[in-house]
């Protein structure tokens, strides 16, 4: 395997959670929902996955386990604020505070294992083409997960009905409520949608990243995923891009900080997020397109009144 | 109510009724409606017409009461079951998505998945029809109200409703856009089609309809054929006693000196749906009141803040307030120079919501009031702003439950009421109001009228942007129109006519006052 191709593959594995995570927040914030817990949902997906894996012995349980703690969690959130109308910000940001807490309790007896890592796809006679076939037919399944997601997520917005009925309850969640528009329970799938994708992203990390479970592994990539959304423009293929980017970026500094180049190692790991920062609001200059794009009712609490 | 009784009316409410909280907002209402009829909804603000026809059209679940349609008994406990009946409803205040073409919003409101495209050419043809016309795939954002406003009635159209709820359609048209409404409605009920039109306006709700049910405080207070009752005999009904007529005594020769200057002003959009202000000249002398027509969003939002200072200009002498260049300085320094300035939003711009009205009163005038209000080391002075909190609630009338509520607390009018009269009492000799009445109901409405007229023949310029024709005429010494970001000359109320300016109001003749009007206006 040549090191070009190494590091292609390692770009893809970085990105992988981060787009996940950030596609499930894009369709919660579409919604007109704000679910600043994303990190919380990750961690959680993060040390369920790795403990149903290391308790089944199986990593696909594993996967499972993941989706559903982060699913569950995010159903704490959609209560509190859909059912009860509470600040979606502070709901949010204590949901993040409470699934680190909680994750490291659940997590205290599995910290040191050897974790399970999932197996990657491969496929006689395409995956050992020389170049490309390793990082078309030989990386791991949550891989080519993502990126089917980031095509359903597209034609679920923009191609179907449904699409077009949450993006309308995102942009005036009053008008849609007055056309008969079940906004709460547009809002709960939205959100349970967002809490899987939040949780299989934290598993992949326990699973596919780094298999094993470190307290507060996911780093901050909850926060960032939620970065991505905005300056996407809550654009799903630029949301790839995003992810990508910052994959790319955080890969490349890497290996410049291991060559040792005469930059401050500070530096170095800061530029992805300003590689990603820069790079997006370049692309979001369309002022009119980015309105256009932009939840009108984003992180404003809905009473109908009946 | 025996005229009908052989024909089988098409929607029967008996004594429907909705409680929020304290508030009875409907009171055992009745109702008939026969096929093919054109039936007003009449009553003031807050008299309960809105709940109602939320009730008829599933958004708002009543209390209790009996709704029969065809003569069968239903519950409409959803929009959805009420447009399965064969209700439609065209919305007082848009129910449109700003981020979507006309053609998805029209989409949105129908339960069938037919395809976007099919939806688009349905709404073409009919539109077309009906001498609407519209362009399916343009951003409903873009749009002027009145286009928005066809938006509304093809879709309603769509669904092939046998009863057509009207909330208010004509506020927000020029008078010639409502002429091509009424043109429509008439030939719906033509086809036999019945149709529930709500307004407070009461030469049209004549020219119109054919009965009319009027509503007060919630309850049912009588029948009329609309087209047998003079305007004042209908208001008395929905008011309950006389209104008392605005007086407007003449106006002092146009000696007075400029006291607010308008200069030049342009404006870029400040977002992607707002409208850009494009070289506006005008001037309001001391004693007069300014009127500004126009339809809704275009550009009176912009244009008031740029005059208020909410939006500061790039040159400091496009706004003049009492001769001083005052297009660089922010809202409180406008106020020092003797500014007042009273925006359309009453809660979280006009006043704090949860707030109560003395702290509102502090809010405003700690600046311009200082030597009132303020003691020693930035101390509030609590019991003078009491004490002019009190003044201003019994000069205006403002009737709330409490000695000093939370603003939130109030009616509409009421705030509306203390907000102005907070602005009055300072005496201001320049006041700029949007929307003084919106709102409001006519008694109130009357008495804010009145007392912007004394404050201008006091000898202070007072600059009126409305979208009630009706107020305009009443109160303007001249009226200018704004379309699309531009204003016209302002046209003498002598000379003014409703036929010009709503010509106007639908950018008949673009322009603006050339800058020679302006040629006495000197800089201090």
């Amino acid at each position: 395997m040549g090191i070009a191709e190494s590091i292609l593959l390692t770009i893809a594995t970085a990105a992988t959670p981060l787009l996940i995570a950030a596609l499930g927040e894009l369709v919660v914030e579409r919604s007109g929902v704000l679910n600043l817990g994303v990190e919380g949902m990750m961690v959680m997906g993060a040390v369920c996955g790795f403990a149903g894996a290391a308790l089944s012995g199986s990593p696909w349980v594993g996967i499972l386990s993941g989706v559903a703690a982060g699913a569950l969690f995010s159903m704490l959130f959609g209560v509190l604020t859909l059912s009860v109308a509470t600040n979606q910000v502070a709901t949010g940001l204590s949901l993040t505070i409470l699934g680190l807490g909680l994750s490291g309790m659940i997590g205290e007896p599995f910290v040191g294992q050897a974790g399970i890592k999932l197996p990657s796809l491969h496929v006689p006679g395409l995956t050992d083409i020389p170049l490309v076939g390793r990082l078309l037919f030989g990386q791991d399944p949550i891989f080519y997960l993502s990126i089917a997601l980031t095509a359903g997520v597209v034609w679920f917005l923009f191609r179907t009905r449904t699409g077009l009925t949450l993006r309308s309850i995102g942009d005036n969640h009053a008008s849609a409520h007055a056309l008969g528009i079940p906004v709460i329970r547009y809002r709960y799938l939205a959100v349970l949608f967002g809490g899987a994708c939040a949780g299989l992203a934290g598993a992949h990390l326990s699973l596919v990243y780094t298999p094993q479970w470190v307290e507060n592994m996911t780093a901050g990539r909850g926060w960032i995923a939620l970065a991505l959304v905005v300056f996407a423009s809550w654009r799903p293929l630029r949301v790839l891009a995003g992810a990508y980017l910052f994959g790319a970026v955080t890969i490349g500094q890497l290996h410049a900080q291991a060559l040792g180049i005469g930059v401050p190692s500070q530096l170095l790991s800061s530029l992805p997020y300003l590689a990603t920062i820069v790079v997006l609001v370049l692309i979001s200059r369309n002022r009119r397109l980015t309105m256009m794009n932009t939840p009108a009712s984003l992180g404003r609490a809905f009473v109908p009144d009946r | 109510m025996s005229a009908e009784a052989d024909a089988e009316p098409l929607l029967e409410v008996r004594g429907l009724t909705k409680i929020f909280g304290a508030l009875t907002a409907c009171d055992r209402v009745d109702l008939t409606i026969a096929q093919g009829e054109i039936h007003a909804l009449l009553g003031e603000n807050g008299a309960g017409k809105s709940t109602l026809v939320k009730m008829l059209f599933g958004s708002l679940e009543p209390h209790s009461g009996d709704i029969r349609w065809d003569g069968k008994p239903v519950r409409i406990s959803s929009p959805s079951v009420a447009k399965k009946l064969g209700i439609g409803m065209v919305f007082q205040h848009f129910s449109l998505f700003e981020a979507l073409s006309a053609a998805e919003n029209i989409a949105l409101s129908l339960a069938d998945r037919t395809p976007i495209a099919a939806i688009a050419e349905k709404a073409r043809s009919l539109s077309k029809a009906y001498g609407l016309p519209l362009d399916p795939n343009a951003l409903v954002g873009d749009l002027s109200v009145g286009e928005r406003q066809r938006i509304e009635i093809i879709r309603c159209l769509l669904q092939t409703p046998q009863l057509i709820i009207l909330d208010e359609p004509t506020s927000v048209l020029t008078p010639q856009e409502a002429d091509k409404l009424f043109e429509t409605l008439e030939r719906l009920r033509a086809e036999g089609k019945s149709i529930l039109y709500i307004s407070h306006r009461l030469d049209e709700v004549r020219r119109l309809c054919d009965r009319a049910t009027i509503m007060r405080h919630g309850k049912v207070v009588g029948h009329c054929d609309p087209r047998r009752e003079t305007p004042a005999s209908l208001a008395r009904m929905m008011v309950g006693s006389d209104v008392k007529a605005v007086e407007r005594p003449a106006a002092p020769q146009e000696s007075g000196e400029h006291l607010l200057g308008i200069c030049g002003l342009s404006r870029k959009p400040a977002g992607p749906f707002s409208v850009p202000l494009r070289n506006i000249w005008l001037h309001v002398p001391a004693g007069q009141v300014v009127g500004i027509a126009g339809v809704a969003g275009n550009g009176q939002g912009e244009f008031f803040e740029a005059v208020s200072g909410e939006a500061r200009q790039d040159a400091a002498d496009v706004i003049r307030i009492r001769g001083k260049a005052a297009g660089l300085m922010g809202i409180t320094e406008r106020r020092m120079l003797g500014a007042a300035f009273v925006p359309e939003e009453r809660l979280g711009h006009g006043a704090a919501p949860r707030m109560t009205l003395s702290e509102n009163l502090l809010l405003t005038r700690h600046a311009t009031d200082a030597k009132a209000f303020v003691g020693a080391g930035g101390l509030v002075k609590t019991a003078s702003i009491d004490a002019a909190t009190q003044r201003i609630v019994s000069e205006m009338d403002v009737r709330k439950s409490a000695r000093d509520p939370e603003a939130a607390s109030l009616s509409g009018g009421n705030l509306q009421k203390f907000i102005i009269g907070r602005e009055l009492d300072r005496q201001p000799s320049v006041l700029v109001v949007n929307q003084p009445t919106w709102g409001v109901d006519a008694g109130a409405a009357a008495r804010i009228r009145q007392a912007l007229i004394e404050l201008a023949r006091g000898g202070s310029a007072v600059l009126v942007i409305s979208q009630d024709l009706d107020e305009l005429f009443e109160m303007s010494d001249a009226i200018a129109v704004m379309n699309n970001g531009e204003l016209s000359k302002p046209i003498p109320i002598a000379e003014a006519t409703r036929e010009r300016i709503g010509l106007l109001m639908g950018g008949a003749e673009p322009g603006h006052a050339a800058p020679a009007a302006l040629a006495g206006m000197e800089p201090a």
